[in-house]
């Protein structure tokens, strides 16, 4: 049983969305998805305890030995990604039923399930496979799955923000596809660690076309500046625990895969020394730092605003990568699992804030602080976090992209990185000051939100506190997993 | 219960005052007696330590491990056993005080107001007691945090600014700065330890000693070296207890007190000798003294002009600390103390005023002296020892600076602090002439009186601590030397 494992992991998801399709009911398809989402976080821990103990793990679909079969490979960075993937639906799928409820028609309920088991299913597959035609095929489920989460959105302009993200990732899917044919074309192989082994080191144009239609695919999916458009509407008008899966989950899985095609399959030489990618991304990072939080600051609607933050947030997880060097690396993988609970917490938190008061605009946020004294200090806490206040978890990866920086006497890079939280103190403070200094405007009093949406959102917002303070679990990883990549395993 | 255990009740006992101060929200009385307890017994252990430090002993306890290879933990050694018991005595005092003075004012929100004072004196032991730069980096931040609610306290627009300049100031310099020092001497050494003789001597070529030097100055906020001294005057929107203690003690001592840390256990002594070029900052420091002065001397209103003479005051301490030498250590960590009691009595006495008469601009202050003498005579006591004129402490601390001065060579300097002295009986002695010596403005004087006993006893217990100081100083001296 066992040793299926990792082809479980997505079976599970896969036919608990069928089920939830046919079933017809809201509140049952709610109970699938819980189920499995448990389910998947149970399997994805127990991955994770596996290659810590004994390894990388590689599994064999159907008996097809690779390179010709399609190969499942999990090592610790995919293991510690899928075990993101596990914690945040667990997490989340509780907090799903009153908001969703709430926020969609009645007989859209089990279908977001569905799409939201699906999407699940894809992502969990892009992190598991060791087959690059197989991850285009997983990527496009959960792609697709997104964009109907995202226009089952309550607002209207959910169905524009979803058709753009449509085009978007349609445009990224078929660069990526573009990327593979190439690699495919010049080795004959579509398995990670058989191309590894056939890509030549040295230069050569189909190969380095390749890598080009990767990243920028890629970088349509994980919203790089300036690539990042979709983004901003689609978080902003997706139901919200949607948003907050989704910031939390599939841009750490794209530049999950970034990191793959980077960093194992074309080979850190080729990538980062023929091609000399870091001087491309570097300063693309720093210039979605900077305008992802500027554009932030000037926002009235908080999820819009939280939606730019991610855009300069996925800025320094690449940042990070694009250091190339094991504290980069490290830095890199640990912001890509931190900034999941920093704007899991946030956004869930808006979540709250939607289901009580129904919007989530700048305005409508008066005297919060006073009437959901648990919700606005969960987002405060979530700020903070954001901000990289030491004892959660944004600073202790401020510390190693910064350590990072210094390491190189890369001193704009350390700059930008400081001057990015320093902007976030700003939009986070606007917040908190319309929340706890204006009065209520509203004639009828604010609520707290329920337990059973509190409860989820605390659970976040704790772990931002846990793992910020005891970071030698998730930095012990993350470094493991940077030294995997950096010897071009 | 042994000096480690000691060691992290410290800063527990405030915390744990906090959230019992939030319990008892419904019930004033009782809310009060648990912030008397609470600090009492902070005090009481902080005291049970002072022992076992003087005794050359560093009681030392690890918290957590947070990356590896860098841990949270607490060591007191002869600097920050100073810093604690000062900040522990004035609390206590200060929580009387603050208890008369929002009850006569009838403020809101006391119970927030308690609870973060209380969360404020946990985080200011916290960095007292803490044994390395990440331990203090997060007490540091936690000071400022807990802060923000206590300066914004009146909830107004103009709290809501002050606030703003004051975080934005004060996490703007720690995240900025302070935070690259920190990683900088991290990948330089491997090590954030307070060690005695420092860890970066040898370590780096002076030019990234200066950086270095630069980075730790202007990016601990809090010590108010200017040009990044705007927060303080901002803060003074916070009611006066607040100002009081936070502001003249907890939270810009914690800043001057990081400086005096730094010199002495991160860069040592030798690090800081040429070639490495720290008189350039000894002149930034001089020139916030003066500036400061001369900014004070055109403030009207009593609290914004303590304020400009705190931030020239915590100057007298980064002289001293950037001095490197045997005597400057004397004379920084001394005016911790010193300047303590002297500032916190002129802000009670500020606040005793406001309650007494709701003045706070000076011009206003006329022929005050004759209906409130105990007010007007602590509040020429304090100005004393802020001027380092005997018989009060400050005289000490004035002496062993300029001692430190002349053996550093620095002979600009010493006219520099003349010249300081005589700003600062400028600025506050006509506070005290025009009380007792000019007529009372019309009509309005004859229904003052002293201000209620809960503020009036404080501020007379602080001013006598000043001069006891003078005739007293030996313990202080005597941790200190154990730094030599």
């Amino acid at each position: 049983m066992s040793e299926h494992l990792p082809i479980l992991l997505v079976v599970v998801p896969l036919a608990a969305a069928a089920i939830t399709a046919v079933l017809r009911s809201g509140r049952i398809a709610w109970l699938v998805t819980l189920v499995t989402s448990w389910a998947v976080l149970g399997i994805s821990v127990s991955l994770l305890v596996q290659v810590l103990r004994d390894g990388s793990i590689r599994y064999v679909l159907g008996g097809w030995p690779p390179p010709w079969g399609i190969e499942y490979s999990i090592d610790s960075l995919s293991a510690f990604v899928l075990v993101l993937l596990g914690g945040i639906a667990a997490i989340i799928t509780p907090f799903a039923l009153r908001s969703i409820e709430r926020e969609l028609e009645r007989g859209l309920v089990h279908f977001h399930y569905s799409a939201l088991l699906l999407c699940l299913a894809g992502l969990l597959g892009m992190t598991s496979t060791g087959d690059v035609f197989n991850l285009f095929v997983f990527l496009e489920i959960s792609s697709i799955s997104a964009y109907t989460l995202i226009a089952m959105g309550p607002d209207r302009r959910a169905l524009h923000a979803a058709f753009r993200y449509l085009i978007m990732g349609s445009v990224g899917a078929t660069f990526i596809v573009i990327g593979i044919g190439m690699l495919y074309m010049m080795t004959g192989s579509l398995n990670m660690a058989d191309l590894a082994e056939l890509i030549p080191p040295e230069r050569n144009r189909t190969i380095s076309v390749a890598l080009a239609f990767l990243t920028v695919g890629i970088g349509l999916k994980l919203a790089l500046f300036p690539l990042h458009l979709w983004l901003p509407d689609a978080y902003t008008f997706a139901p919200s625990a949607v948003t907050a899966f989704l910031a939390a989950t599939a841009t750490q899985v794209a530049v999950y895969v970034l990191a793959r095609f980077l960093f194992t399959v074309f080979g850190m030489g080729f990538t980062f020394e023929v091609m000399a990618l870091d001087r491309i991304l570097i300063p693309l990072c720093l210039l979605g730092i900077l305008a992802g939080s500027m554009r932030a600051i000037h926002q009235k609607n908080v999820k819009r605003m939280l939606a730019y933050s991610s855009v300069a947030q996925i800025g320094y997880v690449v940042l990070g990568l694009s250091l190339v060097s094991l504290t980069g690396l490290t830095a890199g993988i640990l912001h890509l699992f931190n900034h999941a609970l920093m704007k899991g917490s946030l956004f869930l938190a808006m979540g709250c804030i939607m289901y009580q008061v129904g919007s989530v605009r700048l305005d409508d946020m008066r005297g919060l602080g006073r009437s959901m004294p648990w919700t606005m200090a969960a987002f405060v806490i979530g700020g903070l976090s954001l901000i990289g206040v030491p004892l959660t978890v944004g600073f202790i990866s401020k510390w190693y992209l910064v350590l990072g920086a210094v390491e190189q006497g890369r001193w704009i890079v350390a700059g930008v990185v400081l001057l990015g939280s320093l902007l976030a103190v700003i939009y986070i403070w606007r917040v908190v000051e319309v929340a706890y200094f204006e009065e209520a405007s509203g004639d009828e009093p604010v609520r707290e939100a329920p337990i059973s949406l509190l409860i989820p959102t605390w659970a976040l917002v704790l772990a931002n506190l846990y793992f910020g303070i005891d970071a030698t679990l998730t930095s012990g990883i993350a470094s493991g997993a940077a030294r995997l990549l950096m010897g071009g395993g | 219960m042994s000096p480690e255990s000691l060691t992290l009740l410290a800063p527990s006992i405030p915390l744990l005052g906090t959230i019992l101060i939030l319990a008892a929200r419904r019930h004033p009385d009782v809310r009060e007696a648990v912030t008397l307890v609470t600090a009492v017994s902070l005090f009481a252990s902080v005291c049970a330590l002072y022992p076992v430090v003087a005794g050359g002993g560093r009681p030392r306890i690890v918290l957590l491990e947070v990356l590896p290879g860098l841990a949270l933990f607490f060591e007191v050694e002869p600097l920050g056993m100073l810093f604690a018991l000062v900040a522990s005595c004035l609390w206590i005092v200060t929580s009387v005080y603050a208890i008369g003075y929002m009850r006569a004012n009838k403020e809101r929100n006391q119970t927030r107001f308690f609870a973060f004072f209380s969360l404020s004196l946990a985080s200011a032991v916290g960095i007292a007691f803490s044994g390395n730069l990440l331990t203090l980096f997060v007490f540091y931040e936690a000071l400022t945090l807990a802060t923000y609610p206590l300066v914004t306290h009146h909830g107004t627009a103009k709290a809501k600014e002050g606030g703003r300049t004051y975080l934005g100031i004060l996490l703007a310099t720690s995240i900025g700065f302070l935070m690259v020092a920190i990683v900088w001497t991290w990948h330089l050494t491997g090590t954030l330890d307070f060690r005695s003789g420092g860890i970066l001597h040898g370590a780096a070529p002076p030019g990234v000693i200066m950086a270095l030097l630069a980075l730790y100055a202007f990016g601990t906020g809090k010590a108010a070296l200017m040009p990044f001294h705007r927060w303080l005057p901002a803060a003074m929107v916070a009611p006066t207890p607040v100002s009081a203690l936070l502001h003249a003690v907890a939270v810009v001592k914690a800043g001057v007190f990081t400086i005096l840390k730094v010199v002495v256990y991160v860069f040592g002594f030798e690090a800081l000798q040429p070639p490495v070029m720290t008189t350039w900052l000894l002149y930034v420091a001089a020139f916030t003294i003066l500036a400061a002065s001369l900014i004070a001397l055109t403030r009207d209103n009593l609290k914004a002009r303590l304020a400009y003479s705190t931030v020239s005051q915590l100057s007298y301490i980064v002289l001293a600390a950037v001095l490197a030498n045997q005597a400057g250590i004397l004379a920084g960590g001394s005016h911790i103390a010193m300047h303590a009691f002297g500032k916190i009595t002129l802000f009670f006495c500020a606040g005793a005023i406001y309650v007494a008469t709701k003045k706070t601009e000076i011009s206003t202050m006329d022929g005050l002296g004759r209906r409130m003498p105990l007010t007007f005579l602590a509040f020429f006591v304090g100005s004393l020892s802020v001027a380092g004129l005997p018989p009060t402490g400050g005289t000490w601390s004035k002496w062993y600076l300029l001692v430190g001065a002349v053996e550093g060579g620095h002979m600009v300097l010493l006219g520099v602090l003349a010249l300081s002295t005589l700003l600062n009986v400028a600025y506050l002695m006509p506070i005290v002439a025009r009380g007792f010596f000019l007529p009372a403005q019309d009509g309005w004087s004859d229904g003052i009186k002293e201000a209620p006993p809960l503020c009036l006893v404080p501020l007379c217990f602080t001013a006598v601590g000043g001069v006891a100081l003078f005739f007293f100083p030996g313990p202080i001296f005597h941790l200190l030397g154990l730094l030599l």
